[in-house]
């Protein structure tokens, strides 16, 4: 594979190629998810020595782990002796971790404990040498308990690499009265057949609702309120008609805003008054209440003046504060992807708030939601037409050159159905895949 | 006429929103909601899905009725872990409209269904009514990919006028926390 990938995009465009072939996808796994800071998951889902919680980056399995001494360690799940995975199951918790093949046995923080048989290996053998073990990944950093790791020893370290977005990472926290959060309420496991970018590449979708998700759309506006609801129903409708909101709402008054090494989210969204039906609902009354409390009036107007949807951050998250949602994405193959999606509960928040968190991941991220599935059709069958010959070249020229700079280093879209986001993604693919690094030497795309 | 079976006394618990097992008793003769006819019922549900009667299906469910497929093996509550489907009687409706849509695209084309619903068992029986423990398979075929469900569901059923209503549904898919393409056919 030739080095210049710049032949992948001509003004406004970008080729086919980068989502349907092989090659391009393992040099990804390698320069993308072989160097950036990729998320693992938050400190919350190993609170006790011994929990872990068994993921990936990429395709490598890794294991986040709670060590003896109250550290995070995130290490490769794989034995040094015949590469097996060791920890089979995806969370627990555990003294130590055994292959099932020998039964090498592991500390906590992966290195080698016992191996039966010792006396049989080569001379210089020895327990203790550190190649003998669950190997650490080479950088393991969290941002306020989101855990973050990079298999590259060097490069920019995680708040440069973070930048602006750190902002949306404290949104998530900020809006918890105690400020605190903690993983809860299980996790939803989607899949579809197609390329892992296409996922990220709606996100921030301002263009597609209302068109892709119309038969939700008209099935929410045609239901009636009279009918029984215990609440769950109500919030999935109630994003449902939110979706159908007309072209000059999302054209207009939502906004697009990018950051270097890819990240973007789309803010000035829906306020918390419409999305949580505010102040004649309850549990945001309490919410508030709680929220005053705790920050002060002023802090917490602050903070509920944070009004963002989907914040991501490049190249495998992407998380939404109001109603606590992260998602991960997982690439399985060049057209196959796996997301896995996690909620959050806001300590010091009425518990309603947490059911109507469940209520929004239902319909929003769950595998049988009458929204999520019309997207999946989608990736699905973008995969299907760029397979074929034909449309070599995919226009992703909406808004093109006329982004607005950013004070804080990144560029705003003129409208927010502009698509600088994917403009600005695959600016940091570039520079990922020409030089292991996200800083795009040349701005092809955009 | 099948057999009459006598319920057990003691009863796995579906959800915490299960009525309260009363002390479980055979039913005398006469009573409505037997084995046979519980059995009968699910098989025309099956059937009503089948055939994509989904607005008939809808008519099966009382009014405050819910259907729950969850994320987890032994999920305890639809409230507090997310589901791959929770629908109170509102968003049933709502999903059920929607599935008579032609602008749902990702029933486009659409799919082709076939249920078994076997080993059904009554766990419960109270008055009228009954909770009702079966097996099911679920083959969906779709452009060109043929996908298949099974696992156990868990019918509450009710006799209101004469007529059985299903006043919850539960249905515990065995890889309900794999990884899972779209789902758009209720089980």
């Amino acid at each position: 594979m030739t080095e210049d990938f710049s032949r992948f995009f001509k003004p406004g465009c970008v080729h086919r190629q980068l989502y349907t072939d092989p090659a391009i996808f393992e040099l990804e796994m390698a320069r993308i998810f072989g160097q950036a800071w990729v998320y693992i998951g938050h400190e919350s889902q190993v609170k006790k020595p011994g929990d872990y919680f068994a993921t990936q980056i990429g395709r490598h399995p890794v294991v986040m782990v709670r060590d003896p001494e109250g550290g995070l360690r995130v290490i490769r799940n794989q034995c040094a002796h015949r590469g097996a995975m060791v920890v089979a199951t995806d969370k627990g918790n555990a003294d130590e971790f055994t292959c099932c093949y020998h039964g090498w046995t592991y500390h906590l923080d992966g290195r080698l404990k016992a191996v039966p048989l010792n006396h049989g290996y080569p001379r210089d053998f020895k327990v203790g040498d550190p190649s003998m073990s669950m190997q650490s990944v080479a950088r393991v950093k969290s941002y306020r308990g989101f855990i973050f790791a990079s298999e590259a020893a060097d490069g920019p370290d995680l708040e440069e690499s973070l930048g602006h977005m750190t902002t949306s990472l404290d949104d998530m926290i900020d809006r918890a009265p105690d400020g605190e959060i903690e993983a809860a309420g299980g996790v939803f496991k989607h899949a579809y057949d197609g390329n892992w970018k296409v996922y990220f590449e709606n996100l921030c979708d301002a263009a597609h609702p209302l068109f892709a998700h119309r038969s939700s759309i008209e099935a929410s506006q045609a239901q009636s309120d009279d009918v029984h609801s215990d609440g769950s129903g109500e919030i999935a409708i109630r994003q449902m008609r939110q979706n159908g909101a007309p072209y000059s709402f999302w054209e207009s008054q939502v906004g697009i805003w990018t950051y270097p090494s890819g990240h973007s989210y789309l803010g000035d969204y829906h306020d918390d008054s419409k999305l949580v039906a505010a102040m004649k609902d309850s549990a945001f009354r309490d919410y508030l209440t709680a929220l005053e409390k705790k920050k002060g009036k002023k802090e917490a107007q602050r903070i509920l003046e944070v009004r963002r949807w989907n914040s991501n951050i490049y190249p495998n998250v992407s998380l939404m504060s109001q109603f606590q949602q992260l998602r991960v994405v997982h690439p399985i193959s060049v057209n196959r992807t796996v997301v896995h999606t996690y909620n959050f509960r806001m300590k010091g928040a009425p518990e309603q708030m947490f059911r109507n968190t469940i209520a929004f991941a239902n319909i929003v991220n769950g595998t049988g939601s009458l929204v999520l599935t019309d997207d999946l059709e989608i990736y699905n069958r973008i995969d299907m037409g760029l397979s074929s010959y034909g449309a070599e070249w995919l226009q992703i020229g909406r808004g093109y050159q006329s982004d607005i700079p950013d004070a804080h280093g990144g560029r705003k879209g003129i409208n927010s159905t502009s698509e600088v986001y994917i403009r600005n993604m695959l600016d940091a693919w570039q520079g990922y895949m020409s030089n292991g690094r996200s800083a795009p030497a040349a701005r092809a795309a955009s | 006429m099948a057999r009459k079976q006598k319920p057990r006394a003691k009863i796995s618990a579906p959800s915490r929103r299960r009525v309260a097992p009363p002390r479980a008793r055979a039913q005398r003769a006469g009573t409505a909601l037997d084995l046979h006819r519980c059995a009968q019922f699910l098989e025309h549900e099956a059937r009503l899905l089948d055939e994509s009667k989904f607005d008939d299906w809808l008519k099966l469910f009382t009014a405050d009725a819910w259907y729950w497929v969850p994320s987890e093996p032994d999920q305890a509550d639809p409230h507090e872990t997310v589901s791959l489907i929770y629908d109170d009687r509102r968003l049933l409706e709502t999903r059920v409209r929607r599935l008579a849509s032609p602008r749902m695209y990702s029933q486009e084309p659409r799919s082709r269904t076939s249920r078994v619903v076997a080993n059904a068992t009554i766990e419960d029986v109270e008055g009228r009514a009954a909770t009702v423990r079966s097996k099911f398979l679920m083959i969906e075929y779709r452009r060109e990919q043929q996908r298949l469900f099974t696992g156990t569901s868990w019918h509450r059923l009710v006799l209101i006028d004469g007529a059985i209503k299903i006043a919850w549904k539960r249905v515990d898919l065995v890889n309900c926390d794999a990884p899972l393409d779209g789902i758009t056919q209720p089980f």
